[in-house]
């Protein structure tokens, strides 16, 4: 499979998270500049973590109405896997593709350690390799993390299971403790935290490499699906 | 073509912690403002914009406002419009 890492002016966790995927699944990543209006030949899509257009207006504002982000747009409609890390999660709520908005941390504290998560759904394509309520170790870094959506929204999450990750304890007042939400279709998943922080032994944790490795299996699957079917 | 002064306010919603209004009234009652409450943080914009008539104007500043200098998920906005005379 192949992935597409988005790069934003002002994005500084592309290569990052680009390393991340080579090293835990061997696949080929393409960091992709911002003004692409393709990006149908890519399996999954990571809009990685960083200050886009210097968080001008408000955080993720002004990257949504760049060209990859319609494409990548596009390509959620058409099933593709769409993983928004921290500012990435942040334009894909401006975006829309994801309900709610990522407001001041509580506190007003830049907030930059190791946090425990804990798995609210491992069914996703993302999270399928983790255990349902397994606590996970992995890095946050935002001053405006603090997920807002309004009762209604909140409550549709938790029913439909489209929270993927909680904070153990909340580091910036999220609303339900919320670190990780998916989109509709479950192809889409914005958080926080920085899995890619997380995927070596001297990085404090391993425990971001099974998410890389849950999209991996996923598409593989789907791919030899769609061979077996051709 | 008329061109119209605009000045925009964007602040959170009243469902909205606002962290930052918070802690500057904890400062102002520190200073002995006891009587400052409700204190909100927002943002100022100011522009022009061209129509042919205000109700043009105002309509385009408003879907300025909806899609891109407020995000309605939390915040809200008011404007003042008025026409520039040269």
């Amino acid at each position: 499979m192949k992935w597409a890492v988005v790069v934003f002016p002002g994005s500084n966790c592309d290569e990052d998270a680009a390393q991340a995927v080579r090293e835990t699944t061997g696949d080929v990543v393409d960091l992709v500049w911002h003004d692409a209006t393709d990006l149908s030949e890519y399996d999954a899509i990571i809009l990685p973590g960083g200050f886009s257009y210097g968080d001008y207006l408000r955080s993720g504002a002004i990257a949504r109405f760049s060209p990859a982000v319609e494409a990548v747009r596009r390509e959620a409609g058409a099933g593709k896997l769409v993983l928004g890390i921290c500012n990435g999660f942040q334009v894909l709520t401006e975006s829309h593709l994801l309900p709610g908005a990522l407001l001041r941390n509580n506190h007003l504290q830049f907030r930059c350690e190791m946090v425990e998560l804990v798995v609210d759904n491992n069914t996703s394509p993302f999270t399928r390799a983790y255990q349902l309520g397994e606590r996970i170790q992995i890095p946050i870094a935002h001053g405006e993390g603090r997920f807002h959506a309004d009762p209604e929204t909140v409550e549709d999450l938790r029913k439909r299971g489209r929270i993927a990750f909680r904070y153990a304890h909340s580091p910036n007042g999220s609303v339900a403790d919320i670190a990780g939400i998916l989109g509709e279709g479950g192809n889409v998943l914005g958080l926080m935290p920085h899995p890619e922080r997380a995927i070596v032994d001297w990085m404090g944790s391993v425990d971001g490499r099974r998410l890389f490795q849950s999209m991996h299996q996923y598409v593989e699957e789907g791919l030899a699906d769609a061979r077996a079917n051709a | 073509m008329k061109t119209f002064d605009v000045e925009v306010r964007v602040w959170l919603k009243p469902s909205v912690f606002d962290p930052q209004g918070h802690a500057v009234e904890q400062a102002l009652h520190t200073l002995g403002f006891d009587g400052a409450q409700n204190v909100r943080i927002g943002k100022y914009m100011h522009l022009t914009v061209t129509g042919e008539t205000e109700a043009e104007a105002r309509k385009s500043v408003e879907q300025m406002c909806e899609r891109v200098l407020s995000n309605p998920v939390m915040e809200t906005y008011a404007y003042e419009l008025k026409e520039t005379v040269v």
